[in-house]
């Protein structure tokens, strides 16, 4: 599968309450979410993200609170992958289990800009910035989880399981 | 090789002889939680499965969040809650009247406890490390899939030593050490790793300091934050805890990524500014005044006794400012009687604080002390994140009880020793 869009970049440790602030957790229906995703720090992005885009951000991305919320949320809004120079541990783990794909790439994430056009493929986990001709690669993911990714979250994967 | 605590609950519940740092490893549960906005997603994702529950009595549903509820919709999610616990008889569900926040009455309720492996749909899970017990949040398809099949996988983290020397004078508590702890290593310094704490300097912690303390391991990234089983947790337990359970110990060659040590007889009062927990500074190193509007004192990370003990001592015989709204929020049913028959509760009430049932509230910005635009609190909560009590432009400042009852005396973030 391969991605591509337009990135929309934010900082260093973007907690779980700006990425939904806990006001609107009275619902759990992911476009309800999606229409205030991010709304504390950048108004602008619920309204003119595009299905396709890319959202980047710095360290620790996905901090604070366990709500899942947060990345279906982010995944309800459009985007397909989040990249980041490192994810808290729990938005991590949610957002493979919600098949969100989240790619870690250290300090290279440095290089990439708001508006940049990335080419993204999750599985191998490459990513090559078309705006400035630069090319990444994401850390892999560990064996088991990298199955739990492919078959789309933790729930087809327990189900396929099963048998 | 020796194994840490965390490594050897790991290995115990997934039965292995040993774990080390990266494997992973799927393991037994023995206690999985959720609370009113967490649980109605997962059960949702339960449903798919299409298993029964793997075991009525090791799941707690806890509606503590938005409960009694703060709306409409919120009414909606406790219903979702209930009807699901009644369907599938869970024992350890928790109606209005009979419950408080999570992080308070399992431990209380010794529904958690010492050796036991337990995730929670909330990310200050890790407060049961302080019984000696491996913690940690997840988020709800985890846990869905835990009550389907009481299993979880988990990586096997590093761990940070943390190595408690001294002794905690008066007027500090767990909130100064734990803030001091974040402060030094950052919001991300414990990131995908353990923290365990060791030392001397343990045992003059009493068992509230080491809940605020656990309890904010995830503030600084940490997936648990674990204590050793000594004298006071067997007292704990042996007030709390009904069933047989299992203390788990640190080899002597257990491994750690790194030290971090703490001199607890030099701790000072501290405050973490917005917007980040991790943003520490010493009361005593404030220069200008900081003017407040609001105070809050409860949630998981300070809402037990003796929180309250402390608040109510600096508080007694004085009135709170007259522009600050003081929110007291008991942790639990039976904090707000013991509250109450030992007097804490006219002692606020005289001074002029709001007393709320126990609920989370006001530390998520749910309700009961939302702020609006550019006002200030000091809260005994656990995070101080933009808009997290309010309005995007109001200021939250992370203390603990004492902080916060001066402060609310003198209406500026202040210490005890400056109320007259
Ligand atoms: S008191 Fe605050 S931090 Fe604790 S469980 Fe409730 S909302 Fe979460």
């Amino acid at each position: 599968m391969e991605l591509k869009g337009k990135v929309w970049r934010y900082g260093d440790n973007i907690d779980t309450d700006v990425i939904i602030p806990a006001r609107y957790l009275n619902v759990f229906t992911p476009k309800e979410l999606a229409a205030h995703c991010m709304e504390d720090i950048d108004k602008s992005f619920a309204k003119n993200v595009k299905d396709g885009d890319i959202m980047v951000g710095g360290r620790n991305f996905g901090c604070g609170s366990s709500r899942e919320h947060a990345p279906i949320a982010i995944k309800a809004s459009g985007i397909p992958v989040i990249i980041a120079h490192s994810f808290a541990r729990i938005f991590y783990r949610n957002g493979i289990n919600v098949g969100l794909p989240l790619l870690e790439i250290g300090d290279d994430v440095e290089k990439i800009h708001a508006g940049d056009e990335l080419r993204v493929d999750p599985e191998n986990g490459t990513i090559d910035d078309i705006t400035t001709g630069d090319h990444f690669k994401a850390h892999p993911l560990p064996g088991f989880v990298q199955e739990i990714a492919k078959a789309g979250g933790l729930i087809n994967y327990i189900k396929s399981k099963k048998g | 090789m020796g194994m840490n605590m965390t490594e050897k609950i790991l290995a115990q519940h997934a039965g292995l002889e040993s774990v080390a740092p990266g494997d992973i490893v799927t393991c037994n549960l023995d206690m999985v939680l959720a609370n009113d906005i967490t649980a109605p997603p997962s059960i949702k994702e339960f449903e798919k499965i299409g298993r029964p529950v793997f075991d009525n009595t090791k799941i707690a549903l806890v509606p503590d969040h938005f409960q009694p509820a703060k709306d409409i919709k919120s009414a909606g999610l406790a219903k979702i809650v209930r009807d699901f616990a009644h369907k599938n008889h869970i024992v350890n569900y928790f109606e209005q009247g009979r419950v408080g926040i999570e992080h308070v009455i399992l431990p209380e309720f010794g529904i958690v406890g010492p050796g036991m492996l337990t995730i929670g749909a909330d990310s200050h899970t890790c407060t049961y490390g302080a019984l000696n017990g491996f913690s940690t949040g997840v988020g709800s398809t985890d846990l869905a899939v835990a009550m389907a099949t009481g299993k979880a996988w988990f990586k096997v983290p590093e761990a940070i030593k943390v190595e408690l020397t001294g002794k905690k004078p008066a007027g500090i508590n767990g909130k100064d050490v734990i803030l001091t702890l974040i402060g030094m290593i950052g919001v991300d310094g414990a990131l995908y790793q353990s923290l365990e704490f060791a030392g001397e300097g343990v045992a003059s912690l009493t068992m509230t300091d080491r809940l605020t303390i656990s309890n904010m391991a995830i503030e600084a990234g940490g997936k648990n934050g674990i204590f050793p089983f000594d004298e006071q947790t067997k007292a704990y337990e042996d007030a709390h805890m009904k069933k047989p359970y299992t203390p788990v110990a640190p080899d002597d060659d257990a491994k750690y990524a790194r030290t971090v040590t703490i001199n607890l007889s030099e701790l000072k009062p501290v405050v973490a500014f917005p917007h980040l927990p991790g943003n520490t500074k010493r009361v005593c190193d404030i220069k200008e005044p900081i003017k407040i509007d609001q105070v809050v004192i409860g949630s998981c990370t300070n809402g037990r006794l003796e929180d309250l003990e402390i608040a109510a001592s600096i508080m007694k015989g004085h009135k709170v400012d007259e522009n600050v709204r003081c929110i007291v929020i008991p942790g639990s049913q039976a904090i707000y009687k013991e509250a109450m028959h030992r007097g804490y509760m006219d002692t606020f009430i005289d001074a002029g604080c709001v007393v709320s049932c126990p609920t989370c509230g006001p530390c998520l910005g749910g309700y009961m002390g939302i702020m609006t635009a550019g006002e200030r609190c000091v809260s005994t909560t656990n995070r101080n994140f933009i808009g997290r009590m309010g309005d995007t432009t109001s200021e939250i400042y992370l203390a603990g009880p004492h902080v916060a009852a001066a402060s609310a005396i003198l209406g500026r973030i202040a210490v005890p020793e400056e109320v007259e």
